[in-house]
């Protein structure tokens, strides 16, 4: 069912855990859809020099969470909104169809983290203009692609 | 090599030893169509009855009610639709719950598309229907009452002899979808007013594709399966020789060590019920507490998700299910723990643990053992549980 990568990430998950006093904290998901997602992320001139997360979830909800981390750790807050949830299951070697919306979480967990720490910085970060934290992912997931 | 421990008997078990050997012979040798008059004809002819009649003593029903199918499904979809389509001139509706088996609620559904009305009674908090509902539920339109004899996931039994005794008084015809109960508890379908029961023998050590439906004399019921003379002209196709006579084998065991085998189940079971209440907090019994089948074991544990939790007991050799939604590919958890009451966030987080035959005290200790510190790790992963902390802390 999972490929060796997410069952790796599942089971040796990268960045678990909180960043205290966080420049940036996103929590997206629903515990009635049996998912939550949230990320710290430490930001230094706009750079994302720390990011850890805390997952409810099954296991690719985990293992995308962990991947996503190590895909934006060290990059700039431009190149973290680059990240979309194609790339983070494509470097998990693919996701079942039915677990799509994990990599979804995952990409939106990472801007729900980026919104925080632009409304605490009052500045305004490119592409989260009309971003809306609480969005239900469910609804926009895309099963269809892997 | 990782232990292996399987602990989903209820979803399948292995055929036994003594089972398989008594079905070898059909394969190979003794592989005549029952049908033929010829000798090697006649000689699978009288395998079938002899295992027709291990069936119906086993349940206390007479040989000639018991009609094999391809399994427990199969059961269920011709006692439900078989009943309706051949009293729909008494009436159009049917009463069932909301806990049954898909066969029985897919089933139901199908009806409901084809003009019948149904009821799906609540259960409480364990588990357990609603009998009061059950009995203001009956109309001069009812036609069938189908109520499982145990639940599949939670365990919890149902008060089965007098749900029998309303449908008699009510001259409704009364199906038990009874899966998981055959070989787990002693059935006697006369005492207790059952008109039809769906079984299967890879539930009880037999092989998979076969089970039976049991059809009490004088019931007014249609055919499902045309095309043969096969089980008096009710279900048509060249009988499965070597399922059925591995099926009259299984239940023939399983009745001549049920005693043995609930106890033995029961002691493992609580065994394991007290060594998950003592090691983690935060943990919730689902299904009955005494009421429930003797392998049954279905908790909750709050905080984190259940496909996490079986992936995680796989990676130690450990075989279970569970009742969360990513486990099944739907965004909703099983329907059985809505039922009882469970919010989505703790049903997801469930559980099931069934044992079986060949598990040990051993076993129980290492799943035990290896419990405490899948949900230990998976804890201090999930946000909620760090909410939980900080409260407490507070």
């Amino acid at each position: 069912m999972y490929s060796e990568k997410v069952m790796d990430h599942f089971m040796n998950p990268r960045n678990v855990g909180e960043i205290e006093n966080a420049d940036g904290v996103g929590q997206v998901g629903n515990p009635k859809c049996g998912d939550i997602m949230k990320m710290y992320l430490k930001i230094e001139n706009d750079v994302i020099v720390d990011v850890k997360f805390k997952t409810f979830g099954c296991g690719s909800a985990i293992a995308s969470s962990s991947m996503a981390t190590e895909l934006i750790k060290g990059k700039t807050i431009h190149e973290a909104m680059k990240l979309t949830n194609k790339a983070v299951a494509e470097a998990l070697d693919g996701l079942p169809p039915v677990k799509m919306h994990c990599s979804v979480l995952a990409e939106q967990a990472i801007k729900a983290a980026l919104y925080d720490y632009a409304k605490k910085n009052n500045i305004t970060i490119e592409g989260l203009e009309n971003f809306n934290p609480d969005e239900d992912v469910h609804h926009h997931e895309d099963e269809g692609m892997n | 090599m990782v232990r292996q421990v399987y602990l989903d008997n209820a979803a399948t078990t292995p055929v036994k030893k003594e089972v398989l050997d008594a079905m070898m012979p059909y394969f190979t040798e003794k592989f005549g169509n029952p049908s033929s008059i010829y000798r090697l004809g006649q000689e699978t002819r009288a395998a079938i009855d002899e295992a027709r009649e291990k069936v119906a003593k086993a349940i206390n029903a007479s040989p000639r009610e018991i009609f094999f199918t391809g399994g427990g499904s199969e059961s269920d979809n011709w006692a439900i639709k078989g009943i309706a389509f051949a009293n729909r001139n008494k009436g159009d509706h049917i009463i069932t719950t909301k806990i049954e088996h898909h066969a029985v609620l897919h089933t139901c559904k199908y009806l409901e598309k084809n003009g019948f009305k149904v009821t799906y009674l609540d259960v409480d908090e364990y588990g357990t229907v609603d009998i009061d509902q059950l009995k203001k539920s009956i109309t001069d339109k009812t036609i069938l009452i189908s109520i499982m004899f145990a639940n599949n996931e939670i365990g919890t039994i149902q008060p089965i002899k007098e749900i029998g005794n309303i449908a008699r008084e009510n001259n409704v015809y009364f199906h038990t979808d009874a899966v998981q109960a055959v070989g787990n508890i002693k059935i006697d379908v006369k005492d207790l007013n059952i008109d039809l029961l769906s079984m299967s023998a890879h539930k009880l050590y037999g092989p998979k594709g076969i089970g039976a439906l049991y059809i009490r004399q004088g019931v007014k019921i249609d055919s499902y399966i045309h095309g043969g003379a096969q089980e008096k002209n009710r279900r048509a196709g060249t009988e499965n020789i070597p399922g059925i006579v591995g099926f009259g084998k299984a239940i023939e065991l399983a009745y001549e060590n049920i005693d043995e085998h609930n106890s033995k189940l029961i002691k493992l079971r609580d065994k394991l019920i007290k060594g998950i209440y003592d090691n983690i907090d935060y943990v919730r019994l689902n299904g009955h507490p005494e009421n429930r089948l003797p392998g049954n074991v279905n908790f909750s544990f709050e905080f984190i998700e259940g496909e996490s939790l079986l992936l995680s007991l796989d990676m130690v050799g450990i075989s279970a299910s569970s009742g969360s939604a990513c486990t099944s590919g739907s965004l909703d958890p099983s329907h059985v723990l809505l039922a009882i009451g469970l919010p989505h966030e703790i049903a997801h987080g469930s559980l099931r643990l069934t044992l079986g035959d060949f598990n040990t005290e051993e076993d129980v200790d290492y799943v035990i053992e290896n419990l405490v510190k899948i949900v230990d790790r998976l804890r201090q992963m999930s946000p909620l549980y760090e909410n939980v902390k900080k409260n407490i802390r507070g």
